[in-house]
């Protein structure tokens, strides 16, 4: 291992913990909105994790993963902000 | 070290310290839309910081392209998705929080009245239909 996969793996393991950290919000946000958001902050992190264990492992696939998954946490705000106000306009 | 050590250092570093500045704002904020301008601001600017270590690890390489497209694209929808989450809150009828609300809390910032103050405006609606 080198000292590039050392400090890699050490920012995604905090960005693991931080994520834990915002699950709080989640279980307890007062309205379904900070619930979204809380959602949606843990999928942004999580797609930084992939890409900076894509990076510490040299693994190039695993950065299509993380493109595809922010697309698609993405949509997911959008589509639960739009349903939740139109209350199936969407669809 | 190498200077490329020492730029992914900097950057990884940056990230993991605006991501926390982001959870702690989402933690201890007392209303929705500083959460959301919590979440929108700090996280983008985590995310942006990490992914250019990430580039910046892979060199020069057709992987390099796509950390940097997969940061331009981070960059451009995570405060998209935050200002439709507030929007669709406003659209709601979610009242922002005031500093009157929150005098009778007094010295501890969660006093409950920001949540009270959220609650309101969901069974507005429930009364409506």
């Amino acid at each position: 291992m080198t000292f590039i996969s050392d400090v890699l793996l050490t920012a995604a393991a905090a960005f693991v913990l931080i994520s834990l950290v915002v699950v709080y919000r989640l279980v307890r946000g007062p309205t379904m909105q900070d619930r979204v958001i809380a959602v949606n902050v843990i999928g942004s992190n999580i797609v930084v994790t992939i890409a900076l264990v894509a990076g510490a492992y040299r693994d190039v696939g695993a950065l299509d993963i993380a493109i595809v998954y922010a697309l698609l946490n993405f949509l997911m705000s959008i589509a639960i902000s739009k349903f939740t106000v139109e209350r199936g306009g969407v669809l | 070290m190498t200077p490329r050590e020492i730029a992914v250092l900097v950057l990884a570093a940056g990230g993991v310290f605006f991501a926390v500045v982001a959870a702690v704002g989402i933690v201890r904020l007392p209303d929705l839309y500083t959460r959301s301008h919590s979440a929108s601001k700090s996280d983008t600017l985590a995310a942006g910081l990490s992914l250019a270590a990430v580039a910046v690890t892979f060199g020069l390489d057709v992987s390099t392209v796509k950390a940097v497209l997969l940061l331009l694209f981070m960059f451009i929808t995570n405060p998209t998705a935050a200002h439709a989450i507030a929007r669709a809150a406003a659209e709601e009828g979610i009242e922002p929080w005031t500093r009157d609300g929150a005098d009778s809390g007094s010295a501890d910032g969660t006093g409950s009245g920001p949540t009270d103050g959220t609650g309101s405006g969901p069974t507005e609606r429930e009364v409506e239909e």
